[in-house]
């Protein structure tokens, strides 16, 4: 017998017989929030930081950001990078890149995440190779809890996809917080359609 | 510099093979190292208060909970199903799915992939399931370099030290006793022990590994078995980048970590990182359904005596942990002895129920390394019984005569107190009323090993009940 039918028939002989019920999971809801500004709250108490718009172009601070900056990558046809990247680019290749930009799936209000999936990334390792992180999120995205965001049709669309609350961070040495630990040092928002 | 900059740390349990351990004996000499205890007992409990401050910011705390409690007992009375369920979807999604029945199994699995794939560097983040299969010590054997990414890890790894917790591996450590360890393996400047610093120096030293390695690997927190996905939750970023940059990526995970469906997810999610950190989520909650294009996935299950814990009635609630580490932040004695003082894979309330279960006569003293207080289970984001089944461990091990094997034990029908809440309570309230008599010499004699380090409170003069009636309902401020 395999592995597999030892370790399951094990399994099916330890189980007890009588079996409980599955719970229904109730979505929490309190529609009283300011979805957008609870949204704000939440990614700047998980480090993150909001990019404002700029009066004559949107994209004005985005763009200030990106000029300071050597190596730029942008996956956003609003914003040019100066390196290119497709399907086929090498994951390992982005480890120079001081300025990722993409645009997020959706965003969740309850803790400031938002969904980037390898449709956002394009190469999965944009999200994290790079210095700093520049996201575009369309304020309508923004769900109020996550399990409006689980409930989404991504998760059964993708193969990768991940939440991301603020930058990489760590307390691991004497709890002393440090945003950058081994993925980016920051993350901006930037709420636009 | 301060005393607890200038203090040695003080090292984990001396582990003699598959001799008892002895805790207390590690637990005193963490205790001798003050600067260090202080320091570790201060960090704890700040995590468990900012665990309390989010929790009272979720006013379903208490629903999740149950819910969590309710969907994990589902899952395990299903187990066998779910896991099926989860092996067709996986493969469906181009995922290879392995099983194991043991540790030897895993890491033999996990070694022979590596060897078809001719890899030969593997970058890891955290897993604790590697731990407890000491997955990197064998793969170290067969000439594999195994770098662990995560922070805290890193610094175990390059130590040689185990984690002492589950969540913050190296919080018996202090900023010092790290630049010590990286002047020695990463040739980081002498006496230069600022935080900032030793982070960037792991940062830096770790990224060559992780553009060049030949294979990643992840823990799993959940397998969802509706989608065939894996979930990982971390707050560095290196599970997405062990994963995501080489072009293999492994998975071990523990067959209890499967959840049915989605919106399930959702509430461990909403409870873990609450409960861990006190932080609403963790910084990257990561979702691995399949492989890349062009990249391989791996899924390797692994039993490793779970299905036997799952057929003790007593025990089997263990299963259900999520390892949060919340039950190690709020117990008085693993912040006062370390996580190390354990000599186990799992410390802290949750292993002194999980480790017996994996050598019962390795483990017998862990269970008495706890004053019973019941703190671990109002923390529970699962509802495990953690104080009861410590005290069905007691008794389990005082009626075999702890020499039976830890299958057996968890086989049969024993711990009957258990099974009966009633005596156990009388059990314990009794403790308590003798010990309110009892002379101080004989509460603080050897034999009670955490009466030495600590003064009972003092029985207060005169009751709440008694002070409430005095100041408030006899001067008509009672509430009606």
């Amino acid at each position: 017998m395999s592995s597999r039918d030892l370790v399951l028939n094990k399994i099916r002989q330890s189980c007890k017989k009588e079996c409980s019920a599955l719970p229904t999971v109730p979505f929490f809801h309190q529609d009283s929030k300011d979805l957008i500004e609870e949204f704000k709250k939440s990614l700047l108490l998980m480090g993150g930081q909001i990019l404002e718009r700029g009066q004559d172009d949107p994209y004005e601070f985005v763009k200030l950001k990106l000029a300071e900056s050597k190596i730029t990558c942008s996956v956003v046809p609003e914003i040019k990078g100066n390196r290119e990247l497709n399907a086929e680019t090498v994951p390992n290749s982005l480890h120079d890149v001081d300025y990722g930009v993409l645009r997020a799936s959706f965003g969740v209000a309850e803790t400031g995440s938002i969904c980037l999936s390898e449709r956002d990334f394009l190469v999965n390792t944009l999200g994290y190779l790079p210095q700093h992180l520049i996201v575009l999120l369309d304020p309508k995205q923004i769900v109020e809890n996550l399990h409006d965001a689980y409930a989404r049709s991504e998760w059964k669309q993708v193969h990768y996809a991940a939440l991301h609350s603020g930058p990489s961070a760590t307390a691991d040495i004497e709890g002393v917080l440090i945003r950058g630990a081994q993925g980016v040092r920051s993350l901006s928002i930037l709420l636009i359609e | 510099m301060s005393d607890l900059q200038n203090e040695p740390q003080p090292r984990g349990a001396k582990v003699k093979g598959r001799h008892p351990v002895d805790q207390l004996e590690a637990a005193n000499r963490f205790i001798a190292a003050e600067a260090h205890q202080k320091m570790h007992d201060q960090r704890l409990w700040d995590l468990r208060k900012k665990r309390d401050a989010q929790m009272h910011l979720i006013p379903e705390w208490e629903e999740l909970r149950e819910l969590a409690s309710e969907i994990k007992e589902h899952t395990l009375d299903h187990l066998a199903d779910y896991l099926e369920e989860f092996e067709r979807n996986a493969t469906a999604n181009g995922v290879h799915v392995h099983w194991a029945q043991d540790a030897e199994e895993s890491n033999q699995i996990i070694n022979d992939i590596l060897k078809q794939h001719q890899a030969k560097t593997l970058v890891k983040s955290k897993s604790m399931l590697s731990e407890e299969c000491h997955l990197r010590q064998s793969l170290e054997k067969s000439g594999v370099t195994v770098i662990e990414t995560d922070l805290g890890e890193r610094i175990q790894q390059l130590d040689n030290e185990d984690p002492s917790h589950v969540v913050v591996p190296a919080v018996h450590k202090t900023r010092t006793d790290v630049s010590k360890v990286f002047v020695k393996t990463l040739h980081a400047e002498q006496g230069n022990n600022d935080v900032h610093y030793l982070a960037e120096t792991q940062r830096e030293t770790t990224r060559p590994y992780i553009l060049n390695a030949d294979a990643g690997m992840t823990g799993g927190n959940y397998l969802v078995a509706e989608t065939g996905a894996v979930v990982v939750c971390t707050n560095e970023g290196n599970a997405d980048l062990s994963a995501n940059t080489p072009p293999l990526h492994i998975v071990t995970v523990g067959i209890e970590k499967i959840i049915p469906k989605m919106e399930h997810l959702a509430v461990f999610i909403r409870l873990l990182s609450r409960s861990a950190l006190g932080s609403p989520i963790t910084q990257y909650t990561s979702y691995f359904r399949g492989p890349r294009k062009g990249g391989e996935m791996h899924v390797v299950l692994v039993d490793n005596s779970r299905s036997t814990r799952l057929a003790s009635e007593k025990f089997r609630a263990g299963l259900k942990c999520i390892r949060c580490g919340a039950c190690m932040n709020t117990c008085p004695v693993f912040r006062r002895s370390g996580g190390l003082s354990y000599g186990s894979t799992y410390a802290g309330p949750i292993g002194l129920i999980l480790s017996p279960g994996y050598n019962a006569h390795k483990y017998r003293n862990l269970p008495f390394a706890s004053s019973l207080n019941g703190s671990c289970t109002n923390v529970c984001p699962v509802k495990i019984n953690l104080h009861e089944q410590i005290f069905a461990w007691r008794e389990t091990l005082a009626d075999e005569k702890e020499l039976s094997l830890s299958k057996r034990i968890l086989m049969t029908s024993l711990g009957k107190l258990f099974a009966h809440p009633k005596a156990y309570r009388t059990a314990v309230q009794t403790g308590d009323k003798v010990l309110s008599y009892l002379p101080h010499f004989i509460v603080y004699n050897q034999f009670n090993a955490w009466g030495r380090q600590r003064d009972l409170p003092k029985t207060p003069k005169e009751t709440f009940h008694s002070w409430y009636a005095k100041n408030y309902i006899n001067k008509g401020k009672g509430d009606e």
